[in-house]
């Protein structure tokens, strides 16, 4: 039903458009000072304005982000497979885990500083802690989650650890890994962004502190649009390929026509 | 040895522990086989001392009541269960080894959602030698013909390229004996294939699975519930006592294959049921049948 979709979608693209005019309304009709809440349009202006000065930091937030990322989903997926796998590495692990998961990443910047120092180095780390959790948690819930049955008819086959964990394991639990992908994208986004602010001398989260600083609160607000689109556009990515990839777990309607 | 049961010759004439005459090689062997899980004060026996001798090709339907260890027994053959006592021997061998091709299929069909029928019935061939390493080559060619050979045989044909959420519980079933026969197993044991099908489906299926061994002969030990199906199916069946598990009947089914499902209403079918049951049900109440009650 292409027409039923369609009106779906600019149903919500209005919606989306009459958010940004209705706070573009309220400050203009309470005579907000731009020191507390600019006008979206004053942030525009300011995005277009400043982008030039923005770009080098854009590209160090999504730098730092997806280097954090890519390491996190590694380690997560390592993690996940072991403590999905054993019954001893999940009771020694999970308790571990999941107390290090509960400790506020801001705690641990500093502690990276004294490490490595500010910059760059810091910024991956933290992405990395905080984003690799719910990829070690999805991977090996998929895993714990194979029928026994199935498990059965392989093993009277003779099959190994290791082709159950290839064949039904890991197949099994692509749905629920690229679940948590789209959720440790942005969770790396903060853990990149939340470091920078703190310690770094680049990077968005930097130029937002700076700007806050000298209460240009026009580019403050520009820095946070910048991080919303770059979370969206990299969401929207992941979500493609999840489509690609797991389209079997949604079963889609159009591939019951062929 | 097994226990024997005196019984009318029309329902069936009982397996008597020298008559292996039937058959040449012997297929399954346990030997005093028990099996308790959990030690010490939790340990629960699944199943008394048993010894069962099944033949090259037969058809053999374990029933009795829930929990009796009926699929304990599957499982130790599977090799799945290790036996506390005794030994299991499969053709000859101890289940130690590997190599043994064993077809499985249980009430649940456990078909991959991310893979298309065909390839879910491959899934055998990527495991078991000496399919296992030409499978990257022969995937698309001879296995998948193979594979679709088989669901042809079942009434499937055409359904190949369909995913599992496309086929109806019935279906699935099917696609479910194809995947247990497809790497050519001599041995096929089913663990209530057939329990949550409705009857007509049900009683479809049985025609199926009787056409399948007719025409590929493993030797096949079927758990069921269903006394119908047992006498429908099975060369021989035995009936177990309640848990711990042990072997009250033993008799040879003798009805003219291949057998259709009106059989079943005949009165000789219906005295041979009545007969099973009486053992199961004798199990639980107070009419326990002779010769069964000692332990």
């Amino acid at each position: 039903m292409p027409d039923l979709d369609y009106r779906q979608k600019a149903w919500s693209i209005g919606l989306i458009v009459l958010f940004f005019a209705g706070w573009e309304l309220f400050c203009l009709m309470t005579g907000m000072s731009d020191l507390v809440l600019p006008r979206p349009s004053q942030i525009l202006v300011t995005l277009v304005q400043k982008f030039p000065l923005l770009w080098p930091h854009i590209l160090q937030t999504l730098a730092t982000t997806m280097i954090g990322f890519v390491l996190g989903v590694v380690l997560g997926v390592v993690l996940g497979a072991i403590i999905g796998v054993s019954k001893t590495a999940y009771d020694t692990c999970y308790p571990l885990l999941v107390g290090f998961s509960s400790i506020p990443k801001v705690a641990l910047v500093p502690i990276f500083v004294l490490w490595f120092g500010s910059g760059s180095v810091p910024a991956v780390l933290t992405a990395l802690s905080i984003c690799f959790f719910p990829i070690v948690v999805n991977i090996a819930t998929g895993l714990a989650t194979t029928e026994p049955e199935l498990e059965d008819v392989l093993k009277a086959l003779g099959a190994t650890k290791f082709d159950i964990l290839w064949n039904v394991g890991l197949p099994r639990t692509m749905p629920f890994f690229f679940a948590s992908l789209k959720v440790a994208i942005s969770y790396a986004f903060v853990g990149a962004v939340l470091s920078e602010t703190v310690a770094s001398n680049r990077g968005i989260g930097n130029v937002m502190m700076t700007a806050s600083s000298n209460f240009n609160v026009p580019l403050v607000f520009a820095g946070l649009f910048v991080l919303a689109a770059l979370g969206v556009a990299l969401y929207a990515i992941f979500a493609v390929i999840e489509g690609r990839v797991t389209g079997w777990a949604t079963r889609k309607n159009d591939l019951i026509a062929t | 040895m097994m226990r024997m049961q005196p019984s009318p010759a029309f329902a069936g004439t009982p397996v008597s522990s020298d008559s292996g005459s039937q058959s040449a090689a012997v297929a399954i062997e346990l030997s005093d086989v028990s099996v308790t899980f959990g030690r010490g004060e939790r340990a629960v026996p699944a199943l008394a001392p048993t010894t069962l001798k099944v033949g090259d090709g037969e058809f053999v339907a374990l029933v009795g009541p829930s929990g009796c260890g009926k699929s304990t027994i599957l499982r130790l053959v599977a090799g799945l269960v290790q036996p506390s006592t005794g030994v299991v021997i499969l053709g000859g061998r101890e289940v130690a080894a590997k190599a043994l091709r064993i077809g499985m299929a249980f009430q649940n069909p456990t078909m991959l959602p991310w893979l298309t029928i065909e390839q879910n019935i491959m899934l055998p061939l990527k495991i078991v030698e000496p399919y296992r390493s030409q499978f990257a080559k022969l995937k698309r060619t001879t296995f998948r013909d193979k594979a679709n050979a088989l669901l042809e045989q079942v009434g499937l044909k055409g359904f190949g390229r369909r995913f599992p959420w496309q086929l109806s519980g019935g279906m699935l079933q099917r696609a479910n004996l194809c995947r247990a026969l497809i790497h050519e197993p001599r041995m096929l044991l089913l663990d209530e294939p057939f329990g949550a099908l409705d009857q007509f489906t049900r009683e479809e299926l049985w025609s199926i699975l009787q056409e399948l061994w007719i025409l590929h002969r493993p030797t096949v030990l079927l758990v069921t519930h269903d006394l119908r199906e047992a006498g429908f199916l099975a060369s021989r069946i035995c009936v177990m006592s309640a848990r711990p598990g042990r072997i009250l009947d033993d008799r040879h089914v003798a009805f003219a294959r291949p057998r259709t499902v009106a059989m079943t209403f005949e009165p000789e079918f219906v005295a041979l049921n009545q007969r099973l049951r009486a053992f199961i049900v004798g199990e639980h109440g107070a009419a326990k049948p002779t010769g069964a009650d000692h332990a």
